[in-house]
């Protein structure tokens, strides 16, 4: 897997500073206010609060007891490291967002009436309105995200790629699409203005960064609503077990009951949930994604059919001359030198690829071209060929059946027969003529990228159908979706089918995803359950995709699709845990709350605590420490093995919840034995 | 004594399955014929349009709710007049309100709660035209229930569920009512009396006249046992001898008991298409059956500490049952005790053939952790289905979580509306079970037994799980009682009923997703383990605190003597 981890701003975990900064986000979290975003950590910050009072007053009245103040201080600290580990997440993005923010500020705009309008007028970027034309010059910052309606020119993109290698932005093309913030290097353009300042694409990516703009997603909601349903059972549970308690004869000490609270609701996760999501998508962040919503990278975890445009991600972008067949009796030199003669003029890729071949293979020499007083003839679209003159002798190259009208019939079945097979192996073949005699045929390939078909495989084990998408005709699309191990093809795609294509897929119920860059892909990534548009594509297709990847690397949708995994598995992972530990809680707590009231029920002491306040604190202890134990897997998310879904549920069941089950019962004795040991309290 | 335990499982299994496997097929038949929509059919001409069209989950429950609080005002009315009204022969007075209130609640929300006592509180039409209709019409709506809520993973942008009126109608004339008839006649032939005269006169051998109480006690006992009802034509339920007169009787009441939940697991398969999906949840529940059977079995045939100083013979041997016999039928001995407290308490039938009170602690703990389960283990007759499902939605959703992939059962999307629905569904239990518990020990001294506090938490278990079993010494005949329990089981029925049926209601208007390689399976072991470990996860931590100080309490008391 390629993991391009460009960002060089990024900390690590136990960075000084950052940990500073964190623990100053924890505190002020503890506004009532923020607290309450998250139920859980709300609950127990009031629990704290609750018990704060109690113990406050049992000071004053001169009755402290050593272990209610332990229990309170212990519960503001569960608080604390809930609202930490969201702290951590949040400023591992903040040292980004301000590198980004300079990029936004001090931005000046000329500003012009008409598009072909020398004279501008300066005003500062943050007035600019949608649909205002500019002109940017070499060195000037683009004001504000745009296309580019006039001129050509290369552009430093790496205050949001990362990458330093410049790109071009031409008017009119796929290309066309540009970024305030971005600087351009060469040329002068015109850019019509595509959002209103303050929506751009570079805010979108701060506000994303920063977590600052974070909504729940659908499923993190869902998640926090069952853990809220968790919290208020709990809450009846402890409320009316002290009734029932004073009803068997002895009233609980209320400080004890809201442990029992804090210790059962599911701290863990609610105190990690939030972190989870915020590192989730920072990750995506560091693979160079920005993802318009935190739907659409849910959605990507889930997705059943995959769909890739063959040009570009399965295959390198040409087509390239992998042989010369000769017919006729024509020897092999001869037919490689007249392709080489044909070709030294064609600048397009196929051209220069055979020109590679025949020096490669024949040993040939493109300086042959200064031994002769050579014509050459362009490519032209009417007659689909191309070639050279040369005193007597032309040599033609192009389309079969161009070149077939051009000779008439000698070697017309034999050539016919070379060009049926090529074709049938997905290749394009050309045929090369002299004067008006066929020599043979050029067979040019698609040339499938190397490491693809692994990356196809490990998709299939995730359960993902990979579609390719290709202009090609049937029989070039299925050899060269075999080659590759794509799962399926749509040949002779046209925007239209491409649609027609993901509504089918979607009508049977399954999820699909696509990459796309041009204006003809928009549609289609809009209707995509996840659209990935590539930065290098136009606005109308950025606009339409719910994510963009800022490499323009359609493969990365493998990665897309492993973060939405993780996020879920995170979350499922530690609510898991969370609600695992709780046995043991009870084992340690509920012992120590009876035992006043029934000594038998030092029987149920099965983990042999020291005494009734050791073994409440050790819980709650323990309780706090498990949460900031799991900061590091919230942050960098739970393993993700590709495979089938059932193998990671009975994985991760054994890891979390039969580790749930057990791990809390060794923490706590540990604690109890630490606190016992230091003379208990 | 293990192979004895194992041998009368095995035979249980195998009858129950004998009989569960058709009616499974029936049922299969009935939801497909609710399943077609028909604007103008039977049902329709004979009781107007309202019972020919689909219904939404709001007008289905509206309809549910009408129909048995209709039912259930009427029986009020006959319990409360009673004395008025002819098919008295023992001229059984006029109820109180306040009882003939939990009365009629009781059988209409399928509890059978009996809250009198005498056999001769009841004259012969409100047992036959009051209980003995809501015995079939609770049930019908139970089976009507389940159809819907199914119907919500079945049906694709649809909201509709069906009709309740033609689903409930279908249950009670293709289902309930054949099942009955023949369990009727077996049991006549065992020994059950059927009849219309109230009762007989014996001479008694000490010269004495004794009057025993008779009447339509066969079909009473029928539908009893398939409808998870529970309630007994006598007091002492399944224990007097003209309910179950013999082991074969015990044995084959047992068989009923379990056959139509069982038959709504087998058939859920065949309602959604998926056989496998029936297995998962069949296997999960005769796995949670065995995991809770074993303790009762266990620590009812253990002696009691109690009476060790006694000169009482406890050892089991050929010629004594030995164990704890305190309460308990010699023809049933421990085992057929046992088994049948496990049972109708995991069925929600609460029918009884011992004195549950006179249980070990531990012994009794069972029934009880039934009930505080949610009779979500087989249950009651299509609820235990819809528990099941609940609880199966909330393990997907973890499922889901676990195996990296949004949530998604039977192709539908567990969102959060339908976890919010689920997670009030499951809170409404804990809320009706320990409130009322301790609004009504408060009113007693404190410093009381452990043994009081396990009867009143048994008490409201079974109401709010709509069972109907109890522990005899609680006193439920008072005004407070009466009603505090009547509105526990209301809530137990239709509170839970109505967000699960607005589950169902969500799901089928969603467009099903077809599984994919990445889609995790719901049928398979691992999938069973974690539906198991999520049903007794929650149900423990919810109840263990209170469980603790009440039979825990009690055992360790009793064992540390």
């Amino acid at each position: 897997m390629s993991k391009k981890a460009k960002r060089k701003t990024r900390s690590s975990l136990i960075d000084p500073n950052l940990l500073r900064m964190a623990a100053r986000g924890a505190i002020v979290k503890l506004r009532p206010a923020t607290l309450a975003q998250n139920p859980i950590m709300f609950a127990a910050g009031v629990a704290a609060a609750f018990s704060s009072v109690i113990a406050l007053r049992n000071v004053v009245t001169g009755t402290p007891i050593s272990a209610e103040i332990h229990i309170t201080a212990w519960l503001w600290l569960t608080v604390f490291f809930g609202n930490f580990a969201e702290a951590v997440a949040e400023s591992r993005g903040k040292a980004q967002a301000d590198s980004l923010r300079k990029a936004r500020t001090e931005t000046m705009a000329k500003r012009i009436k008409n598009i072909d309008d020398t004279e501008f007028e300066l005003i500062p970027a943050s007035k600019l309105e949608v649909g205002n034309l500019v002109a940017v010059e070499a060195g000037e910052v683009i004001p504000g995200d745009g296309d580019v309606i006039k001129g050509i020119a290369t552009v430093d993109e790496s205050t949001i790629t990362g990458e330093s290698a410049p790109v071009i932005r031409e008017s009119g093309s796929d290309r066309s699409a540009v970024t305030g913030g971005t600087r351009v290097l060469s040329d002068r353009i015109v850019v019509e203005i595509g959002t209103a300042p303050g929506e751009s694409f570079l805010d979108r990516m701060i506000g994303l960064v920063e977590g600052a703009k974070r909504q729940k997603t659908p499923n993190e909601t869902a998640l926090t609503i069952l853990l809220s349903g968790l919290a208020l059972i709990f809450l009846i549970v402890c409320v009316t077990l002290e009734g029932f308690a004073a009803y068997s004869g002895r009233l609980l000490p209320v400080v004890y009951l809201i442990a029992l609270f804090v210790a059962l609701i599911p701290t863990t996760i609610g105190g990690l949930l939030s972190a989870i999501g915020i590192a989730g998508m920072d990750r995506l962040v560091m693979f160079n994604v920005i993802a318009k919503s935190g739907r659409a990278v849910e959605a990507a975890g889930d997705i059943d059919t995959l769909l890739l445009d063959k040009t570009g991600t399965v295959t390198f972008g040409n087509r390239m001359a992998a042989e010369f067949i000769p017919i006729g009796g024509i020897r092999e030199i001869q037919l490689a030198e007249a392709c080489l003669l044909s070709s030294l003029s064609d600048d397009t890729p196929e051209g220069k690829s055979i020109v590679r071949l025949a020096e490669d293979k024949y040993g040939m020499s493109s300086s042959i071209a200064t031994k002769y007083q050579m014509t050459f003839i362009p490519f032209n679209a009417q007659n689909r060929m191309s070639g050279v003159d040369i005193a007597q002798v032309s040599i033609r190259k192009g389309a079969p059946d161009s070149i077939l009208s051009l000779c008439g019939n000698g070697n017309a079945r034999e050539a016919s027969g070379i060009v049926g097979r090529i074709a049938k192996t997905g290749g394009t073949p050309l045929l090369v003529s002299r004067n008006k005699r066929v020599l043979g045929a050029i067979h040019l390939k698609d040339i499938v990228k190397p490491a693809i078909h692994e990356r196809f495989a490990m998709l299939r084990k995730m359960g993902i159908r990979t579609i390719m998408i290709t202009g090609d005709n049937p029989i070039t699309a299925a050899a060269i979706s075999a080659e590759a191990g794509v799962d399926d093809f749509l040949a002779e795609a046209s925007p239209e089918k491409k649609l027609e294509l993901i509504r089918g897929e979607q009508a049977k119920g399954k999820l699909v995803a696509m990459c796309g860059d041009g204006s003809n892909d928009a549609p289609a990534l809009a209707q995509a359950d996840v659209g990935v548009a590539m930065n290098t594509g136009t606005t109308a297709a950025r606009e339409a995709g719910n994510m963009i990847d800022l490499d323009s690397d359609p493969t990365k949708l493998i990665e897309i699709v492993m973060i939405g995994k993780q996020l879920l598995m995170s979350r499922g992972t530690l609510t898991t845990f969370s609600l695992a530990n709780d046995v043991a809680k009870y084992f340690a707590i509920l012992p120590a709350l009876f035992v006043g009231i029934y000594p038998q029920m030092a029987a149920l002491n099965i983990m042999h605590l020291g005494s009734p306040e050791s073994a409440i604190l050790s819980a709650i202890v323990f309780n706090a420490l498990i949460l900031i134990a799991l900061v590091p897997l919230a942050l960098q998310g739970a393993r993700f093995v590709p495979g089938p879904a059932g193998a990671a549920l009975g994985r991760n069941l054994l890891v979390y919840g039969a580790g749930g089950l057990i791990a809390p019962f060794i923490g706590i004795k540990s604690i109890d034995v630490l606190i016992n040991a230091f003379g208990g309290i | 004594m293990f192979a004895q335990v194992l041998a009368q499982l095995a035979l249980l299994a195998i009858a129950v399955a004998a009989v569960a496997l058709p009616l499974s097929f029936l049922l299969a038949a009935q939801f497909d014929k609710g399943n077609v929509p028909v604007a103008k059919g039977f049902w329709s001409s004979l009781f107007g349009p309202a019972f020919g069209t689909e219904q939404n989950w709001k007008s289905y429950l509206l309809s549910a709710l009408v129909f048995n609080l209709t039912g259930a005002g009427l029986l009020f009315l006959i319990l409360l007049f009673q004395d008025h009204l002819p098919f008295n022969p023992l001229h059984a007075d006029g109820l109180s309100p306040a009882q003939a209130f939990n009365i009629a609640i009781s059988f209409m929300t399928n509890t059978d709660w009996q809250a009198y006592t005498g056999d001769e509180t009841l004259s012969l039409l409100s047992r036959m035209a009051g209980l003995g209709a809501q015995n079939f019409l609770s049930a019908a709506t139970g089976i009507a229930l389940a159809f819907a809520v199914v119907r919500g993973f079945v049906r694709e942008k649809n909201p509709s569920l069906g009709n309740f009126y033609r689903d409930a109608g279908r249950a009670v004339i293709f289902i309930l009512l054949p099942l009955s008839v023949v369990a009727a006649l077996f049991l006549v032939h065992e020994g059950v009396p059927q009849t219309l005269a109230a009762s007989v006169q014996a001479s008694a051998i000490d010269g004495g006249i004794q009057t025993i109480v008779t009447g339509p006690v066969a079909s009473q006992v029928a539908i009893k046992v398939i409808g998870s009802n529970g309630g007994g034509y006598f007091t002492a339920n399944g224990a007097h001898p003209f309910e179950n007169p013999t082991p074969l009787s015990n044995f084959v009441q047992m068989v009923l008991i379990f056959a139509l939940p069982a038959a709504f697991l087998l058939a859920f398969g065949r309602m959604v298409k998926d056989r496998r999906q029936s297995r998962s949840l069949l296997a999960a529940s005769v796995v949670m059956f065995a995991i809770l059977f074993v303790p009762c079995a266990h620590y009812e045939s253990k002696a009691n500490p109690a009476l060790s100083g006694l000169a009482i013979d406890q050892q089991v041997s050929e010629a004594n049952p030995g164990g704890n016999m305190e309460g308990k039928e010699t023809r049933f001995g421990i085992l057929g005790s046992t088994l049948w407290a496990t049972a109708t308490t995991a069925t929600s039938n609460g029918a009884t053939n011992a004195a549950l009170d006179s249980y070990m602690p531990l012994g009794g703990l069972i029934p009880l952790f039934n009930m505080l389960l949610g009779e979500v283990v087989f249950g009651g007759v299509g609820c235990g289905l819809i528990a099941i499902l609940v609880y199966t939605v909330l393990t997907v959703f973890i499922a889901g979580l676990l195996a990296g992939r949004t949530p998604e059962y039977l192709g539908k999307k567990i969102e959060a509306r339908e976890i919010t629905l689920a997670v009030v569904a499951v809170l409404l239990h804990p809320l009706c079970v320990l409130i009322p518990s301790l609004a009504s020990l408060a009113a007693m001294p404190p410093g009381g037994e452990p043994h009081s506090l396990t009867q009143t938490l048994y008490a409201y278990a079974s109401a709010s799980a709509n069972n109907g079993s109890s522990f005899a010494s609680f006193d439920a005949n008072t005004v407070y009682q009466n009603i505090a329990l009547g509105l526990v089981m209301l809530a137990g029925r239709f509170g839970y009923a109505a967000p699960v049926l607005a589950i169902a209601g969500s799901l089928s208007s969603k467009r099903a997703i077809l599984p994919s390689g990445g889609t995790f399976p719901t049928h398979g072991t691992v999938f069973v383990i974690l539906l198991i470990g999520v049903i007794f996860l929650l149900g423990g931590l919810t109840f263990l605190p209170a469980v603790a100080l009440g039979p825990i309490a009690e055992h360790l008391s009793l064992y540390s003597r």
